[in-house]
């Protein structure tokens, strides 16, 4: 069998290892199958491109593996759970920037020879590789707020900019692909790879904190299809499928956490979302009312049926074990205690839920929003831990709000509800929680980890 | 290239975006962290592209552009060990509790 053949044979069957291991996440049973599966594809198509005979030289090859390799591990094993989203963040960025470097390594070698359509090809990796590696840094330096604030950048003529920025790479881009072996195709490359990389910053800086989730996303699927464009260059079927997956992939929990607060996509990129609102909202009627631990305590014991709403607060506190703790003593009572996960809880789609996992609480006993809100008025006790704007029923009764439509766990509908909260500080979105004044709703005040500790204290001496 | 070739990769395309479509809307939410960092490890593919570009022949031009494929290798490289080893990591958190 000729070379070629066998090394396309693999690459078809690393693509079917790539579907089959996205398709074995619809479980979380078979999910770890699948990314072995997965993984496996990886490692056989590697090894096949190795033997390539375009494969002339190693020591780039041996070098970048294990520099590589390395770096990777220690990410992996290095990160706590609650930095997933700051992780996932980075290896966007990387993914784009090794598309762009592909690129440029490709223009080097051979500027002769890509016609239009190779030039085009080569833009357009270029680009998205470079937009997707600058936006992913301010994405992850956001999350970290270490070197910029949270807070959404602003600046006056900021779509004037962009705009200009967008034009530069267009027209950069045409001359280029026009005639690759130029003179000056060198400089175009330089400059539209440089544009790009400032239009992601550009995109990302006037997006708050709050909506990093769905940056993050979204940038997912950019490296997925810089990814893609990057198999035009190098006519590689298995980086086109593997590309279009991952893009896929990010699109559609783009569209989810969209979904989830209510907003479109060109809402969340033009920014601005989480400055506080000014203009009249609805007048608050009642008071909050606060109760102490023995009065939450006697709440629980008496209660046959929990739902706890857990916010990124809750990680924050370092409360997930305490949670279970607290879990297992409602249970050992004969309550049955469910959670209620918001699509956008957490700091990235399904982050919640990961950071309960790793507390060791059983994965079904997690719920969706949609799966819990009509049992919400059989509940007992619903505890909402460091969550705010996703149980804040404004964004079903108050129109004026800026929650208005968004999709939101009833909590409100069960019979008493317990919030723990630090202080009576307003959610993301600087608006005030109708929850709270509810006459079923009770506040317990304090950190949310001790308060959860004196509770099952509370019910091991009660017991 | 030419426009067999063009239009041979952008069939396999079309067809791979509607089977990702189809494939990833059926998992969980819960599932939606491991599914992002399975995708991470995934999008290293590109180092099937910086293999052959930082293993091209010695000399010319060649030897600086083998040296940016090294670098792209070390980045995808990155993606393909970070992505699925914390994908392993955190699915192996994900476990059902038997009701005593």
């Amino acid at each position: 069998m000729e070379l070629t053949t066998l090394i396309n044979i693999v690459y078809i069957l690393s693509a079917i290892t790539f579907i089959l291991g996205f398709k074995l996440m619809s479980s979380p049973v078979s999910a770890k199958r699948g990314n072995i599966i997965s993984a496996v594809g990886m490692g056989a198509a590697i090894i096949v491109t190795l033997m390539d005979t375009h494969v002339e030289r190693f020591e780039f090859i041996l070098g970048g593996m294990v520099i590589g390799t390395a770096i990777g591990l220690l990410f992996a094993f290095r990160t706590p759970m609650t930095g997933m989203p700051q992780m996932v963040g980075l290896l966007n960025g990387f993914g784009g920037l090794a598309s762009l470097l592909v690129a440029w390594a490709e223009f080097h070698a051979h500027p002769e020879g890509q016609g239009v359509f190779g030039g085009t090809v080569l833009w357009l990796t270029a680009i998205i590789g470079s937009i997707t590696f600058s936006g992913s840094l301010i994405a992850w330096a956001k999350l970290e707020e270490k070197f910029i604030s949270g807070k959404p950048i602003m600046y006056t003529g900021q779509q004037f900019v962009t705009g200009a920025v967008l034009f530069g790479i267009l027209a950069t881009g045409v001359l280029f692909a026009l005639d690759t072996v130029a003179p000056e195709a060198y400089r175009y490359f330089a400059l539209f790879s440089v544009l790009a990389f400032i239009i992601g910053i550009l995109l990302v800086i006037p997006i708050g904190g709050a909506d990093m989730p769905v940056v993050i996303c979204l940038l997912n699927s950019y490296s997925g299809m810089a990814a893609c464009a990057s198999g035009f260059i190098v006519q590689n079927n298995l980086l086109i499928v593997a590309g279009a997956l991952v893009g896929a992939s990010g699109i559609i929990l783009t569209l989810i956490m969209c979904k989830a607060m209510n907003r479109s996509v060109a809402n969340v990129f033009l920014g601005g979302f989480g400055t506080p609102v000014t203009g009249a909202a609805a007048q608050v009627v009642g008071e909050m009312k606060e109760v102490k631990i023995d009065g939450a305590y006697l709440m629980l014991e008496a209660a046959s049926k929990v739902v706890i709403v857990p916010g990124y607060g809750m990680a924050v506190s370092q409360a997930q074990h305490a949670v279970r703790e607290l879990t297992e003593a409602l249970e050992k009572n004969g309550a049955e205690v469910s959670f209620a996960i918001h699509p956008v809880a957490g700091r990235m789609p399904g982050h919640m839920n990961v950071l309960l996992a790793e507390a060791n609480i059983s994965y079904d006993a997690m719920v969706e929003m949609d799966a819990i809100n009509p049992t919400m008025d059989t509940v007992d006790v619903c505890m909402v831990i460091g969550a705010n704007d996703v149980v804040n029923p404004a964004a079903q009764e108050d129109k004026t709000s800026p929650l208005w439509g968004m999709p939101i766990i009833e909590a409100s509908r069960a019979r008493t509800v317990i919030v723990m909260k630090r202080g009576k500080g307003k959610g993301f979105a600087g608006v005030e929680n109708l929850l709270f004044f509810r006459n079923n709703c009770r506040m317990l005040y304090g950190d949310a980890k001790g308060s959860l500790q004196t509770l099952v204290s509370e019910f091991k001496g009660g017991s | 290239m030419e426009t067999t070739i063009l239009v041979f990769l952008l069939f396999i395309l079309v067809l791979s975006i509607f089977l990702g479509f189809e494939v990833i809307s059926k998992v969980p939410s819960l599932l939606h962290t491991p599914l992002m960092s399975g995708s991470n490890a995934i999008s290293g593919i590109t180092v099937l592209g910086a293999l052959l570009a930082a293993g091209l022949a010695k000399g010319g031009t060649n030897d600086f552009a083998a040296l940016l494929g090294g670098c792209a290798v070390a980045f995808a490289m990155i993606n393909v060990a970070g992505g699925y080893f914390v994908t392993n990591r955190m699915l192996n958190m994900f476990k059902k509790k038997e009701k005593k």
